[in-house]
């Protein structure tokens, strides 16, 4: 195959990565435009065994091997992808950015002991690059994998001098990756991935669990950036074309699902240095709440003309969407007025409540987005909040100082009643304490969300 | 390639990357997210040109495990989007 057809190829596959792009941004076709999408991936991806690079002949060399791996990686990530919980979804798509990231890192390293002597510098100063953004991804990426697992504290974790650490670090990393652009050589560039490894998980340690997801979509970008300049040193458009697409297309996402924290990019990665867990109100845990009965909360919801359900979290570990609706749809045939009131960072994704509620069948008219459901909760009778806590919490108003302050909120505190599912007085995802708990007009029903539901739903249909 | 030509490739993709997706729904902040991840799964190109240039173990080993967490971003990734999208269907 010639170069000029091989590029050709490449440039289609990169109009199909737009078209992808341009499809996932609209409901109706984002499904296509995913499909679309990986077809640009597979036919950039059988091009190259038809193309001998400079220096290269067909068939390819090692194509065993290449083959094999391919294999190998299919039947890790196909799996992966079918079994994995909906409500696990954000921790997958943080790992597969972040095993991208280090291909592009390794990808990197493997052209660079290959050209040896022979780069230029403007090619050493791409590898240079891609090694220290695509390990920051790598390892950046597991860091908040780790944290939606839960497998570590979704706390921000900062320790004395953690900035000075920090800063230290990436003067390190500038440093060797000046020594490898003025001396070349192998070794510095190990350290250098050494370092960067190193700077990613120092970088994403201190951000806060709730702002985890904007933290996810930068490093995509990040990793989008890295294919892009091992497209230039590679001499692949198609890489160039697909790495730049996806690293301008994430960062004005990025910036997309700060504002929809209301949340500045600098003060998520940079606020969290400063940042100390505090507690909003004084010794909180002592105080009295007032919890109730299933029936309690059927009579209450009985009375009602108008009832928004805000569903979070905890609702999706619950499983208990299906049971969700199932009240929905009771309290509809008895002529009341029902809405979910969904926060765009709702569960742990921007969007991922609603990929949750779509799954049960809940019809879209009844989802209503925060700036919608926000002026009605004044004319609510009943706001029911199943497993959420720091979407509804005051002091992201209140409470200059802490850690989701400035984060707009679902305004529940404005409707006549509010009900709490809860398992436990355990505080959310960003771990700070809820004044609303303690509010007289605030009922508590505690236990799993789903056998609550159901409680609630057999008291309702007998009244 | 000359320099020229690639940064105006490489300026354009900015432009078309940041006009795509300048519109879109918190609904679809998720999906949109994934699907870009995969797309930058494309590095698995790079990773089977490097292969085929690998003259050392140490290359080769290096590629080919590459290749494997290229390909897992890449497939899976697509794979998970259309698992998200999957529930969307049929409603407006």
């Amino acid at each position: 195959m010639s170069r000029t057809v091989y590029d050709l190829i490449g440039l289609f596959a990169g109009i199909c990565f737009i078209l992808a792009l341009k499809g996932l941004s609209h409901p109706k076709t984002a499904r296509r435009g995913n499909k679309i999408g990986a077809v640009g991936a597979t036919i950039a991806t059988l091009v190259v065994f038809f193309y001998a690079n400079e220096g290269s002949s067909l068939p390819l060399n090692n194509l065993g091997w290449i083959l094999g791996a391919i294999a190998v990686g299919t039947l890790i990530g196909v799996p992966a992808a079918r079994k994995v919980q909906m409500t696990q979804m954000p921790q997958l798509v943080a790992l597969f950015n972040g095993v991208g990231g280090g291909a592009a890192a390794l990808v990197a390293i493997v052209e660079y002991l290959n050209l040896g002597d022979t780069a230029t510098t403007a090619e050493v100063i791409f590898t240079v690059f891609t090694v220290i953004v695509g390990c920051v991804s790598f390892s950046g990426s597991i860091i908040t994998f780790m944290k939606l697992q839960e497998l570590m504290t979704t706390r921000p974790v900062v320790f004395p001098g953690g900035r000075f650490v920090i800063a230290g670090t990436l003067v390190a990393v500038l440093g060797v990756a000046i020594w490898i652009v003025t001396a070349l050589g192998t070794t510095p560039l190990l350290i250098l991935a050494g370092l960067s490894l190193l700077f990613g998980v120092l970088f994403v340690l201190p951000v806060g669990g709730a702002d985890v997801p904007i933290v996810i979509s930068l490093l995509n970008a990040f990793t989008g950036l890295t294919v892009a300049a091992s497209g230039y040193v590679l001499d692949s458009v198609l890489l160039i074309i697909a790495g730049t697409l996806v690293g301008a297309s994430g960062t004005i996402l990025t910036r997309l699902m700060a504002e929809a924290m209301g949340r500045s990019l600098f003060g998520t990665l940079f606020g969290a240095f400063t940042a100390k867990p505090q507690d909003t109100s004084g010794a909180a845990e002592d105080r009295p709440v007032r919890s109730g009965s299933p029936d309690d909360v059927a009579i209450l919801l009985n009375y009602a003309r108008r009832v928004v359900i805000v569903p979070g979290f905890g609702l999706a570990v619950a499983q208990a969407q299906h049971t969700v609706r199932e009240l929905a749809d009771l309290m509809i045939s008895k002529g009341i007025d029902v809405a979910y009131g969904i926060h765009p960072v709702a569960g742990r994704m921007p969007g991922h409540m609603n990929v949750l509620l779509a799954e049960a069948n809940v019809p879209y008219d009844q989802l209503l987005e925060m700036d919608e459901v926000n002026p009605t909760f004044g004319q609510t009778d009943v706001a029911i909040v199943i497993g959420a806590n720091d979407v509804v919490n005051p002091a992201a108003k209140n409470s200059p100082g802490c850690p989701i302050y400035g984060m707009p909120i679902l305004e529940v505190s404005n409707a006549a009643n509010v009900i709490f599912l809860k398992r436990s007085m355990r505080p959310g995802f960003a771990g700070i304490e809820n004044e609303l708990l303690y509010d007289p007009k605030t009922m508590l029903l505690f236990g799993d969300a789903k056998a609550s539901l159901t409680k609630v739903v057999g008291a309702l249909k007998a009244l | 390639m000359n320099a020229v030509a690639i940064i105006s490739i490489f300026t354009l993709a900015v432009f078309v990357g940041f006009e795509v997706v300048s519109k879109v729904s918190s609904t679809l902040h998720t999906p949109l997210m994934s699907g870009a991840n995969a797309i930058h799964g494309v590095i698995l190109v790079g990773a089977i040109i490097v292969a085929d240039h690998s003259t050392t173990n140490l290359e080769l080993g290096l590629a080919v495990t590459a290749i494997v967490l290229a390909t897992i971003n890449m497939v899976g990734g697509f794979v998970v989007t259309d698992r998200m999208l999957e529930m969307f269907k049929g409603k407006k």
